[in-house]
């Protein structure tokens, strides 16, 4: 184990509803990084996060989060994490949601930071509206700002960026980029390829296997593609797995 | 466990009942139409003083049970219970915000539903009226514990709603209003004996027709159930899902 590993998976074996959806995952993210968990849905990106989360029942193998075994207590509020459908309250407004999910973490000076995170997802304009009257977009923005709010040092967030517009998007990866130079290491996982340039490392998950781990100049390299899409098939036609 | 983080979460609960005015208007507009009902039929037989008190109690029951157990069960479907059980947010905080807001809910429904019996509706109450607000709010909070403690076990709303008459129904058909206890079979007067709906119906019996009525025992039992259910609904969270 490296010293500035945050995330660490060895040899994890997840099954879910009687059928193994990870077999034998291992890897490693280090401090300060952005790195994609990228590929088709169904691959086990889901899964993956919610054991590092430390919400998955797992078989086997070992899964480390600041050197701590995943779902640790002291981890509860040093990771923030979004699922993959929003997962806040559809009766409540953006602020009630975002001050709650505070009050949950212990922020200090809840009220203020609620609102901080709300501008960082750009919801301001929409922060006394109820969740329910928000498009897909603003609802996994709010989300997001849920688990912003807590200023965590790992945030693991699944599709945050399904349905955003593209402004926005561009956005949101600036603002993950600017929160992994002040340290914080961010994975975060996406089925759209073109996302792959915006991150420090990408990981390709496909039926439970990681196909490739690596830069995406170092992939293209290797594969001989143009861009991330087309290494993801240039290595599942090889048959790596 | 953590008072911060259980009373946020009971006011989140009630900022959310807060913004469905119709499940409100439902929560304390039925029993209060009900009972306005029960005495109207009993008009002309002097037995809405008989039965009266005993039935207040059970449909606050029903009620909070399902608003309860539905409210729950969607903390479980839509995702959000999973994130909270990633925070530092305990199991106990969670359940007993959950009491805690629908335990305000049901003194409220409580108050409003014999208030209504009492002075609309001119039930007779030998004993003191607030002893019978009491075991009303008491009711309330039985079907608040049993329906936090049933959603456990529901997959669906539909599962959610229907648990309802199953763990209300044979309690009803149990409790000593259609038939005194006493003089029911013995199997069944056995079971009625550990059943918590029996004993917040006997307290209101008791008050109904004793100036000064013995009902600290009923209030012991019904409690315990409570807190029992309460104990469990905690025991089926898992921060680990399958």
């Amino acid at each position: 184990m490296t010293v500035d590993a945050v995330i660490e998976v060895e040899h994890l074996s997840v099954k879910r509803g009687g059928h193994v959806v990870l077999p034998d995952l291992s890897l490693t993210i280090e401090r300060g990084s952005v790195v994609g968990l990228l590929g088709p849905s169904g691959g086990g990106k889901s899964t993956a996060i919610r054991s590092i989360v430390g919400v998955q029942r797992i078989e086997s193998g070992t899964v480390t989060v600041l050197g701590l075994p995943a779902g640790h207590p002291e981890l509860r509020h040093r990771v923030g994490y979004t699922t993959q459908s929003p997962s806040i309250y559809a009766d409540l407004s953006v602020r009630d949601n975002v001050r709650y999910f505070a009050r949950i973490l212990g922020v200090a000076n809840h009220r203020e930071a609620a609102d901080r995170a709300i501008e960082t997802v750009d919801l301001t304009d929409h922060a006394n509206r109820h969740a329910r009257e928000l498009s897909g977009g603003q609802l996994s923005r709010a989300s997001l700002a849920a688990a912003l709010v807590g200023d965590p040092e790992v945030l693991v967030l699944d599709e945050p960026t399904v349905g955003l517009d593209p402004v926005l998007r561009r956005d949101l990866w600036d603002m993950f980029r600017a929160l992994a130079d002040a340290g914080r290491t961010l994975l975060v996982s996406s089925h759209v390829m073109d996302e792959a340039v915006r991150c420090d490392r990408l990981l390709l998950l496909r039926s439970g296997r990681l196909i490739a781990d690596d830069t995406l100049p170092d992939l293209l390299a290797r594969t001989g593609a143009a861009d991330a899409e087309g290494a993801f098939l240039a290595l599942v036609e090889a048959g790596v797995s | 466990m953590n008072p911060g983080r259980t009373l946020s979460t009971a006011a989140r609960v009630l900022r959310q009942i807060r913004s469905d005015k119709r499940t409100i208007a439902l929560m304390f507009g039925l029993p209060i139409v009900l009972i306005g009902l029960l005495a109207w039929v009993y008009a002309d037989t002097g037995l809405f003083d008989q039965f009266g008190a005993a039935l207040l109690g059970t449909f606050p029951l029903v009620v909070m049970f399902v608003v309860t157990s539905v409210a729950a069960l969607r903390e479980r479907t839509s995702g959000t219970l999973e994130r909270l059980l990633s925070t530092p947010l305990g199991k106990a905080d969670f359940i007993l915000g959950y009491a805690v807001a629908f335990s305000l809910m049901a003194i409220v429904q409580g108050a409003l539903v014999s208030w209504f019996a009492i002075v609309v509706c001119g039930l007779d109450v030998a004993g003191p009226t607030w002893l019978l607000v009491v075991v009303v709010m008491l009711s309330g909070l039985l079907g608040m514990a049993l329906g936090l403690f049933a959603s456990g076990f529901a997959q669906t709303e539909f599962q959610a709603v229907q648990f309802m008459p199953a763990t209300v129904l044979p309690q009803f058909l149990l409790c000593g209003l259609l038939v005194p206890r006493d003089r029911m079979p013995a199997v069944l007067e056995a079971i009625s004996n550990v059943l918590p709906l029996s004993y917040s119906v006997d307290a209101a019996k008791e008050v109904s027709v004793s100036a000064d009525p013995a009902v600290a025992s009923d209030f012991l039992i019904v409690g315990a159930w409570i807190i029992g259910a309460l104990v469990l609904g905690s025991l089926t969270l898992r921060r680990r899902t399958p």
